[in-house]
C-alpha cells in the first residue's frame, strides 16, 4: 500500500482528500502546515505528498525545496493541489521539483487522473 | 414522456448519427434537450416533443441530434492507445513512410479536439524525428459546435487537468483568463471538418492511422459493420485502427485484424 501526506491548512480539504485517497488504497497522513509536513518526512519519508501552497509557518513551495535539499527528499512524487492557478506560480512549482500540479477546484477524477499520470497508480 | 415519444427522439438520433439511444437515458434527454426547445421559442421538452411531430424543420431536427450526440472527451484518454501511437506504430510508419515523408491520421468523431491535440502534441515531442515530414491530422465531427471549440483550442481548468500532464500545460499552452488555450502552433497542426460517419466520407482521401474511439459502442451492429468497412476502404494495406476500450472488430468486421500485443489496435486484413 502506497503512502501520502496530505498538506493543508484546510481541515475540510484534508478531509476530502483523506477519503478520495483511501478509496484509491493510500495510506494517508495528514499536516497542517510547511513545517509539520517537514517535520513529517524526516521522520518518515511518504511515497507522494498532495500539497497545499498557500499556508501559515511554512508554504507549500518553501516545504517542496527544503525537501528535496533533505537526503532522500527527491524520492517522495509531489503533487501540488492549491489554488494558485497561474502559469507562473505552475512553472515555479515544477522548476521546484513537483511533479503534478492540481488546481483547485479538485475532485476525484483529477485526483486520480493525475495520480495515476505520475505513476503512483 | 411516454414510450412513443422517447421512440420518437431515438429514431431520429438513429437515422441522422446513428447512435442508439438507451432506455436507461431518458435524463439525458431531459438535461440536453430543454435548452434545445428554449432556444427554438419552446416551452419545454413536451413542447419540443409535439414541435417535432410532422416536422420538416430541419434545424430543429439538427439541433436535437447535435444536443445529443455532444460526448466527453479528455485529453490522452485512456493513456494506453496513445503510449501504443508513440511507441509502435509512430517507429512503423517512420521506417514505412520514409520514402514520402507524409502520415495522414483521422481522429474520427474528434468532439471538442482533444484527442486530435494529443497526438499533435506527441508528434511535437518527436520533431527531430519528424523534420520535413509532412504530417496531416484530421478532424471531424458531425456537430458545428463541438468543431467550433475543437478550432478554437480553448479549454476550461477542468478540462486541461484531466488526462493532461501539467508538463505539456506549460509547454503548449497559454492561459487567457480563467481559461487554456493551445498554442497556435498544435492548433495548425490539425485541420477540423464536419463529417458524419453515417454519410460517405470518401473525400477526406486515405488514412496511415484511424482513431475512431468510444463512437461504435453507441451504434447497432449493423452500422459498426458498415462504417468500419467504408473506414478500411480509406486505409492501406499497413493501416492502423485505434478503437475505444470496450470495442472490438471481432464479430463486426473482417476487414480488420487484432494486432497482438497492442490492446485495442487493428491491422488491415484483405
Amino acid at each position: 500500500m502506497k503512502s501520502c501526506l496530505v498538506v493543508d491548512d484546510s481541515k475540510v480539504i484534508r478531509m476530502v482528500a483523506r477519503r478520495i485517497l483511501e478509496g484509491l488504497s493510500f495510506e494517508v497522513d495528514e499536516a497542517v502546515d510547511g513545517k509539520d509536513a517537514l517535520d513529517h518526512c524526516l521522520e518518515s519519508m511518504p511515497d507522494s505528498v498532495l500539497l497545499d501552497w498557500n499556508m501559515p509557518i511554512m508554504s507549500g513551495i518553501e516545504f517542496l525545496r527544503e525537501l528535496r535539499k533533505t537526503e532522500g527528499g527527491d524520492a517522495p512524487v509531489v503533487v501540488f493541489c492549491t489554488t494558485e492557478n497561474d502559469m507562473e506560480h505552475i512553472r515555479e512549482a515544477m522548476e521546484a521539483g513537483a511533479n503534478e500540479y492540481i488546481m483547485k477546484p479538485f475532485d476525484s477524477d483529477i485526483l486520480e487522473a493525475k495520480f495515476t499520470q505520475v505513476g503512483l497508480i | 414522456m411516454n414510450d412513443a415519444d422517447f421512440a420518437l427522439l431515438a429514431k431520429i438520433l438513429k437515422d441522422r448519427s446513428g447512435l442508439i439511444l438507451g432506455d436507461n437515458k431518458t435524463y439525458l434527454l431531459e438535461s440536453r434537450l430543454v435548452p434545445v426547445a428554449k432556444k427554438h421559442d419552446l416551452d419545454d421538452l413536451d413542447g419540443l416533443i409535439k414541435a417535432v411531430k410532422g416536422t420538416t424543420n430541419e434545424l430543429l431536427l439538427f439541433d436535437i441530434t447535435e444536443a445529443m450526440t455532444t460526448n466527453e472527451s479528455f485529453f490522452f484518454r485512456d493513456n494506453t492507445p496513445f503510449d501504443t501511437f508513440k511507441a509502435h506504430t509512430l517507429p512503423a510508419l517512420l521506417e514505412s513512410r520514409k520514402n514520402t515523408r507524409h502520415i495522414r491520421i483521422w481522429s474520427a468523431a474528434c468532439s471538442t479536439g482533444q484527442e486530435a491535440y494529443s497526438l499533435a502534441m506527441i508528434l511535437k515531442e518527436n520533431a527531430a524525428l519528424l523534420a520535413n515530414w509532412r504530417i496531416e491530422i484530421i478532424g471531424t465531427d458531425l456537430s458545428p459546435k463541438v468543431l467550433e471549440k475543437a478550432k478554437s483550442g480553448v479549454y476550461s481548468q477542468f478540462e486541461v487537468q484531466r488526462g493532461l500532464p501539467v508538463q505539456y500545460l506549460v509547454k503548449y499552452f497559454s492561459q487567457v483568463n480563467e481559461l487554456w488555450q493551445i498554442d497556435a502552433a498544435v492548433r495548425a497542426m490539425v485541420d477540423f471538418r464536419p463529417g458524419n460517419l453515417l454519410t460517405d466520407f470518401s473525400l477526406l482521401g486515405t488514412f496511415d492511422v484511424v482513431f475512431c474511439r468510444n463512437v461504435l459502442i453507441y451504434f447497432e451492429r449493423d452500422t459498426k459493420s458498415e462504417v468500419l468497412g467504408r473506414v478500411s476502404k480509406r486505409m492501406p494495406d499497413d493501416g492502423v485502427l485505434f478503437l475505444g476500450g470496450a470495442e472490438t472488430v471481432l464479430g463486426v468486421s473482417e476487414e480488420f485484424k487484432p494486432i497482438s500485443g497492442q490492446r485495442g489496435v487493428y491491422i488491415i486484413d484483405r
